[in-house]
């Protein structure tokens, strides 16, 4: 801008730090949206009452050291309606979920824990098919489970079936995966389509039905992780872009690696069907779901190679190569847009909402 | 104001009222009133806002218009043009934004 | 043809702004009314490709963001209240009140729903029969056809328990106001291309007539916005100011007529309130008397709420190009992103929550090229 030198009554770039909760008196849908606000909760109630260097890592699995052995461990709740969905359920995605943020270490995932929390009055038939979807998906993806737990809750506090998966895996030697590692000169990698999970999901949601040939990508990614790392070990950093999408994923890169990223439109793949459903409803697909995608940030001269074996993996038959960490505006997402404009793709505040305007 | 997106007729149902039809937003299917544009065909476009159809799109009009957008620079007698070929032959720079290509770029072609 | 991706050709694009480029000789400031461009215009990042003689103003045609705080208070009280189904488009839902937000509403055990369409909320309304479903009629001329056909139908019905809290608004006037301020800057309209397939291009010649402005009836995608910038721009160097329709493949002359009839039948013209800018006479609809029974402010007697604007925001000057963002005292501290007052810090794409952002990254940049910092 112009006048960005004229006097500031307020450093602007401070503002990524924890906003206050006093706004926010209240839980609302948005603290679990995985956006800017997901974050506030963490940084300013979770954070300082947990505080440790472990949890500090703030990845999507912790790395601990237990004895000789480097595990990833990781947790992860599901909440979705409705429970059966194109693609998947909410069994599917609670292995893979967990599976993923497990892989987003680098770590080859083991074993995983179950707590089912049930409503009472939910039929029979839906907790097996649930059921069901757990070990099928936990067989698909090369782990046991190890260990569960059911509560019922009364009829009217829960939504059917809450899910709640932890996961552990050993992470190999010379693998060091997070997002502090992200370096200006790095590649970005997609390992495929975005946005299919958050539309499947959209076009069953009460109010904004729609028809769409669309199914949740949900996918283990544990074994094109592995795949990638065969090409080299030196990954910088790995992460699903779930809730919030690549946008939220970058954003958050960016931010713990203190650089930019620079993305290049046309070159994310979106599906027709992904572009078209979110010019319906006014949203960017950079911020729609995905529960069966990563993003990798890797050296440049391994980033052909990783591209190479990624598109071998049947999970990565789509990756694309879609932009790179730089040195300026660090922090912050900046993409090029098909006409050769910019602009800032900032961290998606809470639940992404279909706008008239 | 408004968000309002092309889809094409695909089916309008008999005996409805409001007049209400089945639309394609490439790919992405949605029943809307139709009420506001009652001579629509199948097959037809129309644009859509909050589940209502206000106006059949006519691609003449659009044909037209894409037309202009191509043969720009290419008239001579029109007053802008003079000063484009004059801008031209002084050498203008490349629209900002295209000098700067990236990896990605160059990996997306 | 699809009507989308051709009209985002880039090659198509680079001849459009070549063509500005070779037309303008002095600056331009160019006003796009309607929400939906500005959003276009960033989304692309159209402004930072047009030649810096052209000065694009985001104007005030957002309707979640000119929603007054007065009637977002309404529906906050409205939506609060036992054994009503409160409905709106999505966007509304976080555009703040007095105190709170429809998010907060939700989370205090409010039945606050998103809906598509006003249609889905008549159908709440029918399959609970008793509930009151209120729906949140919010919008400027484009919307007003689906939000009359819901009352329409809800009559005709007999869903008594059907209410619409109407806060309509409509172009014409509001660049009347923009025109009329004493130290307008600006010299041209890129009027809004879907308010115009309803209603037609009539009520513009005179305006543009009288202030002697251009108004092109402008697309969204990013040629016809472009075109619509060249046309403007051409007809400003030619000093001429004249009503032209850039948009001729969804806008006719008289708009859609059954549309317009239909808001005739259920709205009558009022004055309104616009977020942060005050009040413009006859710039709105209500519901006219015989449609009393299904207004929502009637129906629940929030008639009495009266939420005067913050006096410290400014936005109405920012939205008019009379001041830029950081001269207002509230930018960035009593006023941001999170914590917006007006309009233009309400929506993502509003001149202030715009300038947030970017600032951002002008900051970061300049501090990471400058080693002195």
């Amino acid at each position: 801008m112009a006048d960005s030198t004229a006097t500031a009554p307020v450093d602007p770039a401070n503002w990524s730090c924890p906003a206050p909760l006093r706004d926010r008196p209240v839980v609302v849908m948005g603290h679990g949206g995985g956006g800017a606000l997901s974050a506030e909760l963490v940084d300013g109630v979770f954070a300082p009452a947990f505080g440790n260097p472990v949890l500090a890592q703030l990845a999507d699995s912790a790395v601990v050291r237990l004895g000789a052995a480097r595990l990833a461990f990781s947790t992860d709740s599901y909440v979705v309606r409705p429970l059966f969905f194109p693609g998947g359920c909410i069994g599917d995605l609670a292995v893979n979920g967990t599976v993923n943020d497990l892989a987003m270490s680098g770590a080859v995932p083991a074993f995983l824990s179950t707590a089912f929390v049930l409503e009472e009055g939910v039929a029979m038939d839906v907790v097996e098919r649930v059921a069901g979807a757990v070990g099928a998906a936990a067989r698909a993806a090369g782990v046991t489970v190890a260990t569960g737990d059911t509560k019922v809750v009364e009829s009217g506090h829960g939504d059917g079936v809450y899910i709640t998966t932890s996961g552990i895996g050993l992470v190999p030697d010379g693998v060091d995966i997070r997002p502090q590692r992200a370096r200006p000169g790095d590649a970005v990698l997609v390992s495929g389509p975005i946005g299919l999970h958050g539309v499947a999901i959209m076009s069953v949601r009460e109010g904004l039905e729609f028809g769409v040939d669309v199914a949740s990508d949900t996918a283990p990614l544990a074994g094109l992780v592995e795949a990638m790392l065969r090409v080299t070990p030196d990954i910088h950093v790995l992460r699903d872009p779930t809730r919030g999408g690549l946008a939220a994923s970058l954003n958050e890169i960016a931010r713990a690696s203190g650089t930019g990223v620079r993305l290049t439109e046309r070159a994310v793949p979106v599906p027709d069907a992904v572009a078209n459903a979110c010019a319906f409803l006014g949203l960017d697909p950079l911020y729609v779901a995905n529960e069966g995608r990563l993003v990798a940030f890797v050296a440049r001269e391994h980033a052909d190679a990783v591209l190479a074996a990624m598109r071998e993996h049947p999970q990565g038959a789509g990756a694309a190569l879609v932009g790179e960490c730089v040195e300026d505006h660090p922090g912050m997402v900046v993409v090029s847009t098909g006409l050769g404009g910019t602009r800032v793709v900032d961290m998606p505040l809470g639940e992404q909402l279909p706008r008239i305007c | 104001m408004c968000l309002a997106v092309p889809g094409r007729v695909l089916a309008i149902e008999d005996g409805t009222d409001p007049l209400t039809g089945l639309i394609d937003f490439g790919g992405v299917h949605k029943r809307v009133c139709l009420e506001y544009v009652p001579d629509t065909q199948v097959g037809e476009y129309v644009i859509v806002h909050v589940g209502f159809a206000l106006q059949r799109l006519d691609e003449e009009s659009a044909q037209a218009s894409l037309k202009l957008f191509e043969e720009l620079g290419l008239l001579e007698e029109e007053f802008g043009d003079a000063w484009g070929r004059a801008a031209q032959e002084a050498g203008m720079p490349e629209p900002a934004g295209r000098e700067g290509v990236t990896a990605a770029e160059e990996g997306a072609r | 043809m699809k009507y989308i991706d051709e009209f985002n050709d880039p090659e198509l694009a680079r001849k459009l702004l070549e063509d500005i480029r070779a037309t303008v000789t002095r600056p331009w400031a160019l006003m796009e009314v309607c929400g939906g461009q500005t959003h276009s215009i960033i989304r692309h990042g159209i402004d930072q490709l047009l030649p810096d003689e052209v000065e694009l103003i985001h104007g005030p045609g957002c309707p979640v963001c000119v929603t007054p705080l007065e009637v977002i208070d309404k529906a906050l009280a409205i939506a609060a209240r036992p054994g009503v189904i409160f409905c709106s488009f999505g966007d509304m839902l976080r555009v703040p009140g007095t105190d709170r937000d429809l998010f907060r509403v939700r989370s205090e055990g409010g039945d606050v729903r998103v809906v598509y369409s006003p249609m889905d909320a008549l159908e709440l309304a029918r399959r609970h029969p008793d509930r009151e479903v209120v729906f949140f009629g919010i919008g400027f001329e484009t919307t007003a056809p689906a939000n009359a056909m819901a009352v329409h139908q809800a009559r005709r019905l007999g869903l008594a328990n059907f209410s619409l809290l109407v806060s309509h608004v409509r172009v014409p006037p509001a660049i009347e106001a923009v025109m009329t301020a004493p130290t307008c800057r600006v010299q041209g309209f890129l009027a809004a291309g879907h308010v115009c397939s309803v209603m037609g291009t009539a009520e513009y010649p005179d305006l543009a007539e009288r202030h002697r402005v251009p108004l092109v009836v402008t697309g969204f995608e990013p040629l016809d916005i472009l075109e619509g910038i060249r046309r403007a721009v051409r007809q400003l160097e030619r000093g001429e100011h004249r009503v032209e329709n850039a948009y001729a493949r969804a806008v006719q002359e008289d708009g859609n007529p059954a549309a317009r009839r239909m808001i005739e039948e259920v709205f009558e013209v009022t004055d309104r309130s616009w977020r942060g800018i005050g009040r413009i006479p006859d710039s709105g609809w209500r519901l006219t008397e015989a449609f009393r029974a299904h207004d929502a402010e009637h129906r629940f007697d929030v008639t009495g709420i009266r939420t005067e604007e913050p006096a410290v925001c400014r936005s109405g000057e920012v939205l008019q190009g009379l001041i830029k963002p950081t001269e207002c005292p509230a930018f960035g501290t009593s006023c941001t992103p999170r914590t917006p007052l007006g309009a233009t810090m309400v929506s993502s794409e509003g001149a202030c929550a715009a300038y947030y952002l970017y600032r951002r990254m002008d900051t970061t940049t300049r501090k990471e090229m400058s080693p002195v910092g």
